[in-house]
């Protein structure tokens, strides 16, 4: 994808590819396609994908978005790597939590403790 | 733009984002003037977009340029939103439990079981292309307070 259509800000901290999204609203289905599909080829080109996507800036998301999400996981898993996601919001918490997806990823309250889990 | 019948205002909405966005905009501003939470907004929001999705990526599955029409009222302690599209319909109970173990990793299917959390009651007509749903407004002060 283009950087300048990119809905992502990415950058490399110790071997671990931050994700942060640049819209506050992850609800449109175009834009959770080509975001599903920008972090799937940053996950196909590492090798072992360490991977930290954070919901700073997200106020909204959709089941779409947890999908892409949930897809995302299962690409890194596939590959061995590892996939966490930190400051999300307590209303979005909520709903990671009515749908278990709280069981599927391994959440933390901020960037730094997410970057202290990768070891 | 809608019709406005005793407070219900009836909008078409096609699946273009902007169309999309105009009636939800209308739907949360009137929470606000009504003094709804901020999280009232919320789960109202995230319901609406459930229900429009699903209603042009299955109810009007290859007829992109349908409409679905749109009923919402706003009352001081209520929201009714509905959602209609011209499929033809399904059967809710049909739809899997996406938070059994064996669910979790599936990507899709948690759109209705989020309209249900959030909303304070939903229901479909017998066909299962229209659905109904209720906000009750929480208890607690106004968010103007």
């Amino acid at each position: 994808m283009a950087g300048g259509d990119s809905r992502l800000r990415i950058s490399n901290s110790g071997g671990v590819t931050q994700v942060e999204f640049i819209d506050r609203n992850i609800l449109d289905e175009a834009n959770i396609q080509a975001i599903g599909e920008e972090i799937g080829s940053i996950i196909d080109q590492a090798p072992d994908p360490k991977l930290l996507i954070s919901f700073s800036n997200v106020d909204h998301l959709s089941s779409a978005a947890l999908g892409a999400l949930i897809t995302i996981n299962n690409k890194v898993r596939a590959k061995s790597g590892a996939l966490r996601l930190a400051n999300i919001d307590p209303q979005i918490y909520e709903v990671f939590t009515i749908t278990r997806l709280n069981k599927l990823f391994e959440i933390h309250d901020t960037t730094e403790e997410a970057l202290d889990s990768f070891g | 733009m809608g019709d406005h019948t005793n407070n219900t205002t009836v909008v078409e909405v096609r699946d273009r984002r902007e169309e999309i966005e105009a009636v939800e905009a209308r739907i949360l501003a009137e929470l606000d003037r009504a003094g709804y939470p901020p999280s009232s907004g919320f789960a109202v929001r995230l319901a609406f977009e459930e229900a429009i999705t699903n209603a042009f990526e299955h109810g009007h599955r290859g007829r992109p340029d349908e409409s679905i029409t749109v009923e919402f009222a706003v009352e001081p302690e209520r929201v009714r939103i509905s959602v209609e599209d011209r499929g033809p319909g399904f059967d809710p109970g049909e739809i899997p439990d996406p938070t059994l173990d064996e669910n979790l990793d599936k990507p899709h299917g948690r759109g209705l079981m989020l309209i249900r959390s959030f909303m304070t009651d939903v229901r479909h007509n017998d066909s299962g292309n229209r659905l109904v749903m209720l906000y009750e407004r929480p208890p607690g002060p106004t968010a103007r307070g």
